[in-house]
């Protein structure tokens, strides 16, 4: 192998003079010897172009399995015998097929390999490299000829036309972002709001029952929706609220102020032992899913804020800002849980606009 | 000299002579036959992105054929049962449909989000070497600006793409790109209902994606990559500092016909590869996940590889937000958003003119330095893969905790920590290791190498045998160029004009940079040494050549023309 490793080839700059004396007097550069075209070593490269032939070949067979394999394996529940599991079957075409592609390619990569390595003398070419910079000469010429073309042009002579054509074509430069107005509709204060209202009944999220205060245990956590609202994934994505069940005399609502605001002190608990929280973190909007019954903490899964129960929602760890708004709830005349009102604050993350 | 020439078929003769006759191509594509492309390992990094891109282009087509870019909800029944008589968007309908109903449609969409993976890491791979070896000098800064904007579209296609199937793993990594995007000061919340068409998750988010990802974003990097790929071969190949090679010239093999075998080679190897990932390493199975829902998660939720950083950054922060006048500003959110990727390419895009702000130099550079050579450029490197890489691992946090049964937070906290402290050490080790693997090319040169035999000389003492380095080892050590220290503070030139480091305070920071560029282990003069090189000093770099140790007279005269 060795032997077929080492540069064969002559060694020489494109555009010079070959070694061998010619004749350079003429404006016509000499003609450049033609490159070795044959390996150093005959008997080796025949035995690897019966390699790589062997490889096309079995690319070829390949690729003949990816079509058979593409007629014989069908997938999807209507083409396959009844009772037969879809997933299987699309698994075993995804083998088949996959199989059979893998080695097509990698036979002709590996095939175009030992051709390019063992079957091609090994030649080096040198070809000059001249600096970038054009002369000073080719520089001042163009600084001559695009200076004539602007005098011809009367840009620079008359500022009138120069300033009118700027002005012309601002409105048209701000015309494409004027035009992206309508891809959607005004902020405006709809990141404050809830659709809960007073005495919307809170539903759950899995069957869509409304609850009664008696009817989980405590230690325990539900995801609660408003009622009516199930398909409606925007509503959703705001109002879904995590309802949590403590013993008596678990809860603490600590009074916190951000300067002379009252943050985070409203108990709007049910008998001091039922609360609700926003479950969209106030972090950037994940469902806060994840609840650990021993230490009452709230973790979202997504960048591991921690938020206390029984203590507000209040921050213990991680990114989020600001505690899980709490939804003040209360019983309606049939003894449902219900809203008292939509959140006293804007719920999920924060944006410029909140205040 | 072949045994025989090869005789051109008629009909290519024929259809040749057609073309020529109508383009004058015969001179111009003869040179292009003739293009010489110099050969390293690492050159092959950035041709892995492009293949993949092609990849890319032929399997995302195929994958537009079937998938259904919409939030219209309908109820499943298909092949997957498990999710029979659910509620879910045709894209995600659609996306089980190629999964399980189309014959190829999963190989094809493993392959295609296989090589979206492979894509972004060939570009990195590309873009360390490029960096490390300091290919990126003049005149190569536009091409390394153009490989950032690559770089930054590719994480935003890639976003783009896995969020289309509209599952509940992407589902989620949209909420959080919604969330940050509404945290922006002043313009936030309007970005966030323009591109989302209102309030999330809303309707028009993935028919928006769609275009964007098969459409605006695969053009602008088909036209940025024909843009890297002409000046690249405009501007000729950089080479690697090996004997033979000098600024004057391109030593490699010629573009017809190794470089078309070699392409050949390489596009199926790539392509074999990503078909094997395919066949036996599952990606993204969006059927396990379910449909998206705004109120449901799962843990260890963690987006593709290359958006990592970003998830990292979310997780390490505290609880930071800040009322600015009256208006919320959440840094807890904006510092991971902007301020990683703001470093990093940032840093990236102004490196290659601080280093010349900072050394004076304006030379073209066409051979590549050692990374040992450029001590500062490799330790800064270094640092900024530490950086990068700790962010990304704490995007794992969670996964890390679970694997590795260490408490979460105390993760994060380690994290945070190092963030900060490793970089900075990790610079300083850095250009020790680079000087002291100096100190042993100075020392090859002075002593040679050392064979392994020892002597024992006739008054007891020992000494090992040496041999001198051979010209190919030489050359290699001899491709160490310093720059040029500039002249101290203080002391105008012949002119009268006070050296850069006078003025101000730029001038002065300035000075400081120049100081920790120009630090170099000096060879002594004369290194052709008592070993005895029988052929003097071949210089790769022939009368170029700027000798080892900042200051030689030879080096300054190569600077002093390029200043105006």
């Amino acid at each position: 192998m060795s032997e077929i490793e080492e540069p064969a080839g002559p060694r020489r700059v494109i555009g010079t003079p070959s070694p061998a004396p010619v004749a350079v007097d003429t404006a016509e550069k000499p003609a450049e010897p033609p490159l070795v075209t044959d390996p150093p070593n005959k008997a080796h490269a025949s035995r690897a172009e019966r390699l790589v032939a062997a490889l096309f070949v079995l690319a070829f067979l390949a690729g003949c399995g990816f079509i058979a394999a593409y007629i014989g394996l069908e997938v999807g529940s209507s083409n396959i015998p009844a009772g037969a599991s879809a997933v299987d079957a699309a698994f075993r075409s995804n083998l088949a097929l996959g199989l059979a592609l893998s080695v097509i390619l990698l036979a002709i990569g590996t095939g175009s390999l030992i051709w390019v390595r063992h079957l091609t003398p090994n030649i080096e070419i040198e070809e000059e490299r001249h600096e970038l910079k054009s002369s000073p000469k080719d520089r001042a010429a163009f600084k001559a000829e695009f200076a004539d073309g602007a005098a011809i042009s009367q840009f620079t002579k008359r500022p009138l036309l120069r300033r009118t054509l700027l002005l012309a074509t601002v409105p048209l430069a701000l015309a494409p972002l004027v035009l992206l107005r309508d891809l959607g509709p005004l902020p405006g204060t709809s990141l404050r709001y809830t659709v809960w209202r007073k005495g919307l009944r809170a539903v759950t999220l899995g069957g869509l029952n409304p609850l009664r205060p008696g009817d989980f245990q405590p230690g325990s956590m539900i995801t609660m929706i408003p009622q009516g609202y199930q398909d409606d994934a925007n509503a959703l994505a705001k109002a879904g609220v995590i309802l949590i069940k403590f013993e008596p005399g678990q809860l603490n609502f600590p009074d916190r102020y951000s300067g002379s605001t009252l943050i985070a002190s409203m108990n709007w608990s049910i008998d001091n032992s039922l609360v609700a929280y926003s479950k969209i973190c106030t972090h950037v909007g994940c469902p806060v899913a994840l609840y650990e019954q021993t230490t009452h903490h709230i973790l979202c899964p997504c960048h591991q804020s921690t938020f206390d129960a029984t203590n507000g929602a209040w921050v213990i760890f991680g990114p989020a800002a600001r505690p899980l708004p709490q939804l003040p709830l209360m019983v309606d005349s049939d003894g449902y849980l219900a809203a008292a009102s939509d959140f006293p604050q804007p719920v999920g993350p924060s944006f410029w606009e909140r205040g | 000299m072949s045994d025989e020439a090869v005789k051109i078929p008629k009909a290519l003769d024929g259809l040749g002579g057609w073309f020529d006759d109508r383009f004058h191509g015969a001179r111009g594509v003869r040179v292009l036959m003739r293009k010489v492309f110099p050969d390293h390992w690492t050159f092959m990094l950035g041709e892995i992105a492009l293949w993949s891109f092609v990849i890319l282009l032929l399997t995302g087509t195929y994958l537009a054929f079937f998938f259904v870019p919409s939030t219209q909800e309908v109820v499943y029944h298909g092949s997957y049962t498990k999710l029979n008589g659910i509620q879910m968007s045709q894209a995600y309908a659609s996306t089980l449909n190629i999964s399980f109903d189309i014959r190829g449609g999963l190989l094809i969409r493993q392959i295609h989000h296989w090589a979206a993976d492979l894509f972004m890491v060939a570009i990195f791979a590309h873009m360390l070497r490029v960096f490390f070896t300091g290919a990126y000098r003049k005149p190569r800064e536009v091409n390394w600006l153009i490989g950032i904007t690559l770089l930054l579209l590719g994480m935003i296609e890639g976003l783009f793409g896995y969020s289309l199937p509209d599952d509940q793993l992407s589902g989620a990594g949209l909420r959080i790109f919604q969330g940050v995007l509404q945290g922006i000061p002043i313009v936030g919340t309007y970005l966030a209902f323009f591109l989302f068409g209102g309030e999330f998750p809303g309707n028009s988010i993935v028919p928006r994606m769609y275009i964007i990802h098969v459409f605006l974003i695969p053009g602008l990097i088909l036209a940025l990559i024909t843009a890297h790929l002409f000046i690249m071969f405009w501007q000729k190949h950089t080479q690697m500092p090996v004997l033979g090679n000098t600024e004057r010239n391109v030593v490699g093999q010629p573009f017809w016909p190794y470089f078309v075998l070699k392409g050949q080679a390489w596009f199926f190897f790539i392509f074999g590869s990503l078909a094997v990932l395919a066949t036996f390493a599952q990606i993204n199975p969006v059927w396990l996940y379910g449909p998206y829902t705004p109120l449901a998660i799962s843990s260890a939720s963690q987006p593709d590889w290359y958006m990592g950083i970003l998830e990292g950054a979310l997780r390490i922060m505290p609880s930071w937000e800040i009322n600015f006048l009256g208006h919320t500003l959440t840094l807890s959110v904006l510092i991971p958003f902007a301020v990683p990727l703001g470093i990093i390419f940032t840093g990236a895009a102004l490196w290659p003119f601080f280093e010349q702000w900072a050394t004076g130099d304006r030379s073209e550079h066409h051979i590549n330095d050692r990374p040992r050579n450029a001590p500062v450029r490799t330790g800064t490197g270094v640092a900024a893969v530490c950086f990068y890489g700790i962010l990304w691992a704490e995007g794992a946090n969670d996964v890390l905790a679970d694997n590795f049964q260490v408490p979460l937070y105390t993760i994060t906290w380690i994290a945070r920590i190092a963030v900060i402290v490793v970089p900075i050490g990790a610079y300083f080790v850095t250009k020790r290791i680079c000087l002291g693997l100096q100190r042993h090319d100075t020392s090859l040169l002075t002593h040679g190498v050392e064979i392994g035999i020892i002597k024992q000389l006739p008054d007891g003492g020992y000494v090992e045998e040496e041999r001198p380095l051979t010209p190919e080892e030489r050359g290699k050590i001899d491709s160490k160029k310093v720059p040029l220290a500039l002249p101290a503070r203080g002391h105008p030139d012949d002119n009268g004009v006070p050296a850069p480091s006078s003025r101000g305070v730029m001038g002065w920071a300035r000075g400081v940079a120049n100081r920790a560029f120009t630090e170099t282990v000096a060879v002594p003069d004369g290194h052709g040494n008592g070993h005895g090189h029988p052929d003097g000093h071949e210089a790769i770099e022939g009368p170029e050549h700027a000798g080892v140790g900042a200051g030689e007279p030879g080096e300054s005269g190569e600077h002093g023309g390029e200043e105006q």
